[in-house]
């Protein structure tokens, strides 16, 4: 499945959908293992995201326009 | 007795100036209660302060007023501090007051209680009207000192528990005169141009005055309304705050914000683990399952040896014909047997066979048989048949047995 890019939020609440779905076990063989290989997709992006995540932290400017600038935060500690 | 005559103005003048030249009339502190208190458009207060005996007409100028932290009301109990001096026109002495402190609670405190009271009965500390926190925020305004301890802290648990959230920090002053309007502003800013999905304002510990801007009635408004969910998040533990009442989620601290503001990675990564095992566990029980159900249609003979079944069914033919060819057979005989029993009788009714015994068939001229002697006459002539040949008979008489 996974044709377009799910948040972390939908991956999370779509692999308990999965999992509720293979646990139950009334699915033919066929739609069980393509929902296992998608559960599989999920859980390795998910984990993904949370290894490759490195905090970004920003000050807000108001520009001339008054739309936000963003500049970088220096965290002394 | 030389009295000298004054004028009333003189007179009162004179008295105003004795009151005047007292250093203890000059700065005075009287406690009673507050009545009639009103405010006059000029901005100035008028009220009384009484006791059981007496009372005392007291004004408090505009700029002292302004001042005031918490409203007066009719039959508080009060401190008043000030001068005495006469006001010349009424001839009567008043309290010049430039300040009021409410008697047992601190004026802040009694501040914070009255707004408290006005906000709950307008409804802004509705639960219904409290917005529910994002789950997996993905950037997360901090509207605080940009100096202080608290935005660190908020920084480093934040990066730990979940660093997929950007944090956005709108810079603010969070005490003085300034902190009311500047964290207004920076939580409107921050809805006006959706720079986060979430809002944690506040700052860290300090004393009831240092926390007051987090009690002003215009950030607690401002708070309330935030279409982006607000967390408030001031001081240490046991300080509570209007901004805490009124805002969505309330944090004991700066650092419990950052904490209830994100999910922890560790539980997250447990979870991932735990959906892994499970699709594994449910996946391996329907492989075990259907290759069970196989190794049941593999044990049945049809799948052992396909042959057999055909054979089966060809032996099944051949019994079936051997049963029908027995079966005709035997109604072949049945049939013969039954052929042989009716030609014998057959044989033994034939008019033939009697006649060979000497009995003889007597007609009339028609060919039939004559069966009583009341059908002839003398003179008739009959034929009577034998066995072997017919005789032409003359009746000569007819005699019927009696």
């Amino acid at each position: 499945m996974a044709v377009k890019k799910l948040s972390f939020e939908q991956s999370l609440s779509r692999l308990d959908e999965i999992v509720r779905h293979l646990e139950k076990g009334d699915l033919p063989l066929s739609e069980s293992l393509s929902l296992y290989e998608e559960g599989t997709g999920l859980i390795k992006s998910c984990s993904k995201m949370l290894d490759e995540a490195e905090q970004k932290v920003v000050k807000l400017k108001k520009g001339p326009d008054r739309a936000p600038i963003e500049l970088p935060f220096e965290d002394e500690n | 007795m030389d009295q000298q005559t004054l004028t009333v103005t003189e007179l009162n003048n004179y008295i105003k100036g004795l009151l005047d030249q007292d250093p203890m009339l000059g700065n005075v502190s009287v406690r009673g209660e507050l009545s009639n208190y009103k405010v006059y458009p000029s901005g100035h207060h008028y009220f009384t302060l009484k006791d059981s005996e007496s009372s005392l007409r007291c004004v408090m100028f505009k700029s002292s007023a302004g001042k005031l932290r918490f409203r007066p009301e009719n039959g508080m109990g009060v401190t008043a501090y000030g001068r005495i001096a006469v006001y010349p026109r009424d001839g009567a002495y008043q309290l010049y007051c430039t300040g009021l402190m409410p008697e047992g609670a601190g004026d802040l405190q009694v501040a914070f209680e009255q707004l408290k009271a006005q906000l709950a009965a307008e409804g802004l500390f509705d639960r219904a009207h409290k917005k529910p926190l994002p789950q997996f925020p993905s950037r997360i305004a901090i509207i605080t000192s940009s100096a202080g301890a608290a935005v660190h802290d908020m920084i480093r648990i934040l990066s730990h528990r979940w660093p997929m959230a950007q944090v956005v920090l709108l810079p603010v002053r969070v005490q003085g005169v300034e902190a009311p309007p500047e964290i207004v502003g920076a939580i409107r800013y921050a809805n006006e141009f959706k720079v986060a999905d979430v809002i944690i304002t506040g700052r860290g510990g300090g004393s009831i005055e240092d926390l007051w801007a987090f009690n002003d009635e215009r950030v607690a408004r401002a708070i309330y309304a935030s279409e982006l969910p607000v967390i408030s998040a001031v001081g240490h533990e046991p300080d509570v705050t209007i901004s805490d009442y009124v805002a969505d989620a309330r944090a004991s601290t700066p650092s419990n914000a950052a904490e209830i503001v994100v999910p922890d990675q560790r539980d997250i990564r447990d979870a991932l683990d735990s959906f892994s095992i499970r699709q594994d566990q449910a996946l391996r029980k329907k492989l075990m399952h259907l290759s069970q159900q196989l190794e049941a249609y593999q044990s049945k003979r049809v799948m052992t040896d396909p042959v057999a079944h055909i054979d089966n069914r060809r032996i099944s033919l051949d019994y079936a014909r051997d049963r029908l060819v027995a079966a005709e057979e035997r109604n072949l005989a049945a049939c013969r047997q039954r052929f042989v029993g009716l030609a014998a009788s057959l044989d033994a009714m034939s008019p033939l066979r009697v006649l060979g015994r000497g009995y003889a068939i007597a007609e009339d001229g028609l060919g039939q048989a004559i069966k009583s002697v009341k059908s002839l006459s003398p003179g008739d002539t009959i034929t009577v048949e034998l066995c072997d040949g017919k005789a032409d008979c003359l009746v000569q008489s007819v005699t019927e047995k009696p």
